[in-house]
């Protein structure tokens, strides 16, 4: 029978997979940089008995944001003044955020860079006529006084193609590939039987062989990035795997760090960046290195105009900085286009034609132009081609040169995470030292309880993208977290010796429920003559459609120009209830099937708790990444303060709150 | 963007375990039909074409075919990549060719130092162990 009911993978699900239980120390799970980070450092503190798994969904040369390589280390500090990177990181996220994590990020982050360069990271530098060398020209390391190539006043450019492979390499190394587990998915984490509030395990399967594996540990650390494809994207076709953020990154870290109760954190905040349109190439390289400005499509350079001047000082202090806000900067994009004055431009030929012509200017002789060219040329088309090779490949395709002509710019679809510039994540201690705030109340409200990074709920860390209120950490400082985790996971350890981590349940009735949708399709299979087409379930690549339709048009999408209000945010958590419901149907005959429904699992939920927090906070705090009509300012009288959130495993209800945002760092000046 | 693979040169890595592109796919993309000894791309809208299995393909099997939802046919972006740069060729639609090489690395493949006999101590303060200094802040809040 040429019909088409059956699986379309290559590696069929069966019913009942083998079940194999571990017991570990430290559970690490995720395999970006944060937890090669924690890899890396964890072996050095701990006691030679100790036993540590690192467990990844990929594999660890190529998992993670930084899978297709970087063309910039976005954090650096340098000869920069810690304060100063507290100080910038508080302006650009609006002024919630938790400068104890911010400030121990910054202190910890150039260890790490140095670390990346002295393991073989290309790393440009200045000659000494201040002409921009590449990584692999001879040069002083950045230790021992190389100069590094500035862009903008934290980032400094690589060669970075395979980034992370070579931060992956000593990772490796220093676990031992023998504690290392690539190709499984944790789904689940699961609490202690018998101590309240205690992490005692996790569950994941395999996507290469039918083998659920059951964890029990005393420690874990939650690092498997931000949120993709949770709002319908802007290519609904082939192109929506050219996400912005790795598309493979699904809200697992928010979502079963929540599930188990750990507080969440300016769970509202989103992050919609500007990009080149369609290929999403990045934009960074383009405004500071090459110093491109923008342009709308009567072609005014509008970024430094009057009327712009009197928007942002509807901001302030936020508007007032050299460097406007990441959203402001969308904000007033937004303005033209909603204006009918787009498309936007960057003005790429503008900007390279300048270098050329100031060259001439010197009276470069013509030869040495070319040559200059030739380089010009090249870092240009680098900074897509390390990172966003797709972009390269949309220019081609559109025969694209930049020196000739502009590319349009446009805010993409909403990414949630932690690590970039934005600032949703989870609640978590800061360092135990005396200039960490001492609150009074219940973690939720509290800055430090023992253990740096650890979430609400004990022995449960989280690092990168699951931090949250502590955005602008990128690739470095996210490996930075995950070292800072490590010693902390050793730590809890050393004063938790006695604790023995029991399950509630038996490892086979997790095994049916990580299975629960193969299950389900192998007994409604039969019913209908197309597999994907059956009224006793769905599939994983429905419900994210449906999942991405609902957020796109009542929580604040590409379709309302990132407009919401509270009507239209209590109809998409009514249409996310029955979709929460539904996914309890979604069926998977492969492999690969059922890892996309456990993604689709996470998603809704980490969705859900975005719309939650926008709900509550009732005010627009990052105009031009969303709006609420219905409350339309920045209003920091009433809501200068974190969102936190927490959900109750026991009684599966959510709670949301206000709490207080305490400043580290002088205020006077702001900036 | 999605990776495709020429029948021609594929051999399915010779059945071995470790299928290369199937190995290092971040979005479990990549699969080998083993009947056939051909691996493909099964899920070409989820693909963000990090290029990951085009680099590590040992027969240059893989290629790049750009999304037909937004880029006009006929241009073409394919690397070469050796253990210490990789050189990138862009063919535009109307015929142009640009090369380019860069760096990837300035050290062999294996010689990251792991530091594999540092041992700490003291797991009472916040020092990494590669860290000399621990700041604490000065510019503070009133």
């Amino acid at each position: 029978m040429a019909l088409p009911n059956k699986p379309l993978g290559e590696l069929a699900a069966v019913a009942n997979p083998e079940v194999v239980e571990h017991d570990v120390d430290v559970l690490i799970i995720g395999g970006g940089m944060a937890a090669c980070g924690t890899a890396f450092e964890i072996k050095k503190w701990a006691p030679a008995d100790m036993k540590i798994k690192l467990v990844d969904k990929a594999s660890l040369e190529r998992s993670g944001a930084v899978a297709q390589g970087l063309s910039a280390i976005n954090t650096y500090i340098g000869d920069n003044k810690i304060e100063n990177y507290v100080k910038m990181v508080r302006n650009d996220l609006m002024g919630v955020v938790r400068e104890d994590l911010i400030y121990d990020l910054g202190r910890h982050v150039d260890d790490s860079v140095h670390l990346f360069e002295e393991w073989g990271l290309p790393v440009w530098k200045l000659d000494a006529d201040g002409n921009n060398l590449d990584g692999a020209a001879p040069a002083p390391k950045l230790t021992e006084g190389g100069k590094p190539v500035r862009t903008g006043k934290w980032q400094i450019m690589i060669n970075g193609e395979s980034y992370k492979c070579i931060v992956a390499e000593p990772a490796k190394t220093a676990l031992g590939d023998e504690n290392i587990m690539e190709r499984v998915f944790i789904v689940k984490l699961i609490l202690d039987k018998n101590k309240a509030n205690q992490i005692a395990g996790a569950v994941g399967f395999s996507t290469r062989e039918n083998k659920v594996h059951v964890f029990r540990c005393k420690t874990a650390l939650c690092a498997c990035g931000g949120a993709v494809n949770i709002f319908r994207p802007r290519s609904t076709g082939e192109g929506k795997g050219r996400a912005w953020y790795p598309v493979w990154n699904a809200g697992s870290t928010y979502t079963m760090c929540a599930q188990v109760g750990a507080t969440l954190t300016m769970m509202e905040n989103r992050f919609t960046p500007a990009r080149f349109k369609d290929g999403y190439g990045p934009v960074g390289a383009w405004f500071l290195l090459f110093k491109a400005k923008v342009q709308n499509g009567l072609g005014e350079f509008y970024a430094n105009s009057d009327a712009v001047k009197g928007e942002l000082e509807k901001f302030m202090p936020y508007g007032a900085s050299p460097v406007t806000p990441t959203c402001l900067r969308n904000h007033l994009m937004l303005n033209e286009l909603k204006a009918g004055r787009g498309p936007i431009y960057m003005a790429t030929d503008v900007a390279l034609n300048a270098f050329l012509d100031a060259k001439k200017a010197t009276g470069m002789d013509e030869k040495d132009v070319k040559k200059y060219w030739k380089h010009l040329e090249s870092e240009a088309w680098e900074d897509f081609l390390d990172m966003s090779v797709g972009q390269a490949g949309l220019w081609a395709g559109a025969n694209i040169e930049p020196e000739k002509v502009g590319s349009e710019i446009m805010p993409t679809e909403p990414y949630m995470l932690g690590s970039h510039s934005g600032c949703c994540g989870i609640w978590t201690s800061g360092p135990d030292e005396a200039w960490v705030p001492t609150v009074d109340g219940p973690r939720s409200h509290q800055y430090k309880w023992g253990y740096n990074r650890m979430t609400t709920v004990d022995g449960l860390f989280t690092a990168g993208d699951g931090v949250g209120a502590s955005g602008h950490k990128f690739s470095s400082g996210s490996h930075a977290e995950g070292r800072i985790v490590a010693k902390q996971m050793v730590k809890f350890c050393r004063d938790n010796a006695s604790f023995k981590p029991e399950l509630p349940k038996s490892a086979q009735e997790y095994a049916d429920e990580v299975y629960a949708p193969v299950k389900l399709y192998l007994q409604h299979v039969g019913a209908t003559t197309a597999s994907d087409v059956n009224p006793n379930y769905c599939k994983p690549a429905g419900i994210m459609m449906r999942l991405m339709k609902a957020t796109d048009e009542y929580g604040g999408g590409v379709a309302t120009y990132y407009m919401t209000s509270g009507k239209l945010l209590n109809i998409c958590l009514d249409l996310l209830k029955m979709l929460r419901e539904d996914a309890a149907l979604m069926a998977a005959g492969d492999l690969h099937e059922l890892m996309r429904a456990w993604e689709n699992y996470h998603r809704i939920w980490c969705v859900e708790t975005h719309i939650r927090h926008i709900e509550f906070r009732k005010e627009s705090r990052y105009p031009g990444f969303y709006y609420r009509s219905d409350y339309p300012t920045c209003d920091d009288a009433n809501w200068k303060c974190f969102v936190n959130s927490t959900f109750d495993p026991a009684t599966q209800e959510w709670k949301c709150e206000k709490v207080k945002c305490i400043n580290i760092v002088e205020t006077e000046p702001w900036l | 963007m999605p990776s495709y693979v020429d029948p021609s040169k594929c051999d399915g890595c010779k059945g071995g375990d470790k299928t290369a592109c199937m190995y290092i796919c971040p979005n479990d993309l990549m699969v080998l039909n083993k009947e056939e000894m051909r691996a493909y791309n099964q899920e070409p809208d989820a693909c963000w074409e990090c290029y990951s299995c085009v680099k590590i393909c040992p027969q240059g099997a893989i290629f790049v075919r750009g999304y037909n939802d937004f880029v006009p046919m006929g241009g073409q972006v394919h690397p070469m990549r050796s253990s210490d740069s990789i050189m990138w060729t862009v063919k535009f639609r109307n015929g142009n060719m640009k090369r380019f090489k860069f760096p990837i690395r300035t050290t062999a493949e294996g010689a990251a130092n792991a530091y594999p006999a540092l041992k700490c101590t003291n797991l009472d303060d916040e020092l990494l162990s590669t860290e000399k200094q621990l700041p604490a802040p000065t510019m503070v809040a009133k």
